[in-house]
């Protein structure tokens, strides 16, 4: 028994801390918004990307950390990605991190024995010339995004968003059984305002012309992998949700300690001590929970799903709460967007329902549970 | 990251396993906080200590198997999934145990540590008085040096000492410099409560039970350790004198005390509030309660996890400190909210004092003891957040 991240692994993360911090701080997330006025300066015109952090991360193989070494990858594991996604959460990093290293190589792996495309994707993500959008879309191919909760708790969270569209070269499309390969170029793609205007979010209708020559993986092969990708997916946003959390917390303690009212540091008050510390209690809380489902998925634990589900719920709720504590704590200082809060802060607002809600994924834990 | 238990590991817990699921009385015993189920509790620690499962992680030498921590909470998960008894010795085993094992003479350690773990001695514990609760350092009971007499002579009031009517000895803070103010000035002391000198009056908690005392002392004597059994049956002194402060916090972020409360037994009450969502499934579970079930039942998973993260960093020599005060807000309130929750699924036979009813009251008193939740709470904030003391 040794719950705990392995040497390398706290050394990796470190590595990952320190070229976000140097590459990904406040002026690079305002540029990647695409509308400087609501990003609260920056030059405007992003397209949810920070060049220089990708580059960077792409450079140190980070990308292709599961890419298996037939097609020039680490071929490390879950384990080993989870908590670079920390770092990821932590930095605010809008890029297709989790999508690309994590959700595609996932489902990638699983189409590879068969397809050529996937091998050749895998190489490419290795080498770290791509980037992949990864989506769990509604099949009935209507405008409506929908939740579908009730069946068993191997149900994936659907949405037809899917964020910096513009800027991916393929992107993952998974339907009930069937994955596809889509060049976002043929697909009708509008742009829609996220909260988080560095998510540079996208909306669009699942085109009827797919069929044999898009597919990747069909029928129970394809189920599998939607599945499997869909929980590292969800797995991957709660921990850059649990970094998110620890970030806001940071600038909040720090904020508590420098502002002072009645002649003290605001910090000293009791009744911003307890905020600041049942905010930080649910973070505590919730990360060993990411840190075990990663270590599921990793091993193919049959309670891998089960794992990311408490995992995503907790992170998704404790971001929530580091979310609102904060800003409660800044006061009107937090309100404004030429502060950075808020680059964070609506980051976690909008990975907290992504690949399923407090609500969706409590409920993949009472299905399994109660059986119902 | 490694989350299988050692092969030798696996071994204890069978062994364990086997052992409980052979001597774990059925059906369980009535309340350890009144007078006869106390005496029933005692007999279950007699019999615990006959085969060296009183405390696992102690050395053999005084009444344990040299455990690790591991396997202690092995034992743990055991010992609460079986249903095992309420721990009526557990304030000397995890409160003065560990300052025993770090302030206590080779002397001490070898007359009382025995004697606690075979439950001939129990142990309460003499922190709170009337005015001194949260504010420990406010502390008036006092001990006065009689130089002729070779001792010390203790004098004032205890209270909310929990089992105080059923032990026979009590550990607390006594001022043994009148001029001392606050935190200087205190004595750590280990007191008898029989003889001239000593009251000791029972009385009612929440629960109905009689689990609480007040303790009198009136020129209670305890004579000068001299190292030998006939004078350390009288009491003695932990640590320096006027030095009790610092003897008494130094261990209470042991992974031998409290903090470490032990998951097993948290999940187990997660465990028996899903079979209670389930058996209840026939009247119509709403998606309301299942969601409130699967909620806490993750907050268990959660403390469980944290606590082998917390465990591996004991192991590998991180000391906890104050990040102890995270379990101990969290376990406490994860505890009312299972029985909350158990409560609510329960609707109107809630109110019978059933199972869940007399386990709720108990939480209730999690957030309270040891150090209330809004003193943890600042702990938290000033030590581990680094928010600023004032």
């Amino acid at each position: 028994m040794r719950f705990a991240l392995t040497e390398d692994q706290v050394e990796f993360r470190a590595v990952v801390r320190g070229l976000l911090a140097d590459t990904c701080g406040p002026d690079e997330l305002r540029a990647a918004w695409p509308d400087a006025e609501t990003a609260g300066g920056g030059p405007g015109g992003g397209n949810g990307r920070v060049p220089g952090a990708w580059s960077a991360l792409a450079e140190m193989g980070v990308l292709g950390i599961m890419v298996p070494e037939a097609q020039g990858g680490l071929a490390m594991t879950e384990e080993d990605l989870i908590p670079l996604l920390l770092e990821a959460g932590w930095a605010g990093l809008p890029d297709p991190l989790a999508a690309t290293a994590g959700v595609a190589v996932t489902l990638l792996r699983h189409a590879s024995s068969s397809e050529p495309r996937a091998q050749e994707l895998l190489a490419q993500i290795a080498t770290g010339e791509i980037s992949l959008g990864c989506v769990f879309a509604n099949s009935s191919r209507s405008n409506s995004t929908g939740l579908e909760s009730t069946e068993s708790a191997s149900v994936v969270a659907v949405s037809n968003f899917v964020p910096a569209a513009t800027s991916l070269d393929q992107i993952l499309l998974c339907l009930d059984d069937s994955v596809h390969l889509v060049d976002p170029a043929s697909l009708h793609l509008e742009r829609v305002q996220s909260v988080d205007g560095a998510r540079d979010l996208f909306h669009f209708v699942v085109p009827a012309e797919l069929g044999e020559s898009t597919a990747l993986l069909t029928g129970a092969a394809a189920q599998a992998a939607t599945l499997a990708a869909f929980d590292f997916a969800a797995l991957g946003a709660a921990a850059e949700l649990i970094g998110l959390s620890r970030r806001m917390l940071e600038m909040t303690i720090l904020y508590a300690t420098e502002r002072k009212q009645f002649g003290v540091q605001i910090g000293s008050f009791q009744a911003v001590k307890h905020h600041l510390t049942n905010a930080s209690l649910a973070v505590e809380f919730a990360e060993p929970l990411v840190l075990r489902a990663a270590n599921s998925l990793a091993l193919g634990n049959p309670q891998a799903s089960l794992h990311v589900s408490m995992a995503k719920a907790k992170a998704s709720a404790a971001a929530k709460g580091a979310a609102a504590a904060s800003l409660q704590v800044h006061g009107a200082i937090g309100y404004t967007v030429e502060y950075d809060l808020h680059l964070y802060m609506k980051r976690s607002w909008a990975l907290a329902g992504e690949f399923g809600d407090v609500e969706f994924h409590r409920r993949r834990v009472s299905a399994e549970l109660l059986a119902i | 990251m490694d989350l299988t238990w050692s092969e030798s590991e696996e071994a204890f817990r069978t062994e364990a396993r086997s052992w409980l699921e052979s001597n774990v009385p059925t059906p369980s015993l009535p309340s350890g906080d009144t007078k006869e189920g106390f005496a029933l509790h005692l007999e279950w620690e007699h019999r615990l200590a006959a085969d060296q499962w009183a405390v696992v992680s102690w050395p053999k030498a005084f009444g344990g198997r040299d455990a690790s921590l591991w396997e202690w909470l092995i034992f743990e998960e055991e010992y609460y999934r079986v249903g095992g008894p309420q721990r009526v010795t557990q304030n000397g085993i995890f409160l003065l145990a560990p300052t025993i094992f770090e302030f206590g003479t080779a002397a001490q350690q070898d007359y009382y540590l025995p004697r606690m773990s075979s439950a001939v001695d129990l142990w309460c514990q003499g922190w709170s008085e009337p005015n001194a609760g949260s504010d420990l350092a406010a502390v008036r009971s006092k001990a006065t040096r009689d130089e002729a007499a070779g001792g010390w002579r203790l004098s004032g009031q205890k209270t909310w000492t929990t089992r105080g009517a059923f032990c026979n000895y009590l550990f607390g803070l006594f001022r043994t410099d009148p001029e001392s103010e606050r935190h200087k000035g205190m004595t750590y002391f280990m007191v008898p409560l029989e003889g001239d000198g000593v009251t000791v009056r029972g009385f009612g908690r929440l629960d109905g039970d009689e689990g609480f005392a007040e303790v009198f002392f009136d020129d209670l004597f305890i004579p000068d350790d001299d190292g030998t059994p006939d004078t350390m049956v009288r009491g003695g002194i932990l640590g320096e004198v006027n030095q009790g402060w610092g003897v008494a916090m130094a261990t209470t972020s042991s992974e031998r005390g409290l903090t470490l409360r032990s998951p097993g037994r948290f999940q187990a009450t997660a465990t028996r509030l899903v079979d209670l969502a389930r058996e209840r499934m026939g009247d119509g579970l709403s998606q309301q309660m299942a969601d409130a079930v699967a909620d806490a039942w993750i907050d268990a998973e959660a403390y469980s996890l944290f606590t082998l993260s917390d465990v591996t960093g004991v192991v590998e020599g991180v000391s906890m400190g104050a990040r102890s005060s995270y379990n101990k807000i969290f376990w406490s309130e994860l505890d009312v909210r299972l029985h909350e929750v158990a409560l609510d699924l329960l609707g109107a036979e809630a109110e019978l004092d059933g199972p869940w009813m007399k386990g709720y009251q108990f939480a209730l008193s999690g957030p309270i003891y040891a150090g209330t939740n809004e003193i943890q709470r600042n702990i938290v904030a000033e030590r581990v957040l680094g928010l600023p003391r004032k």
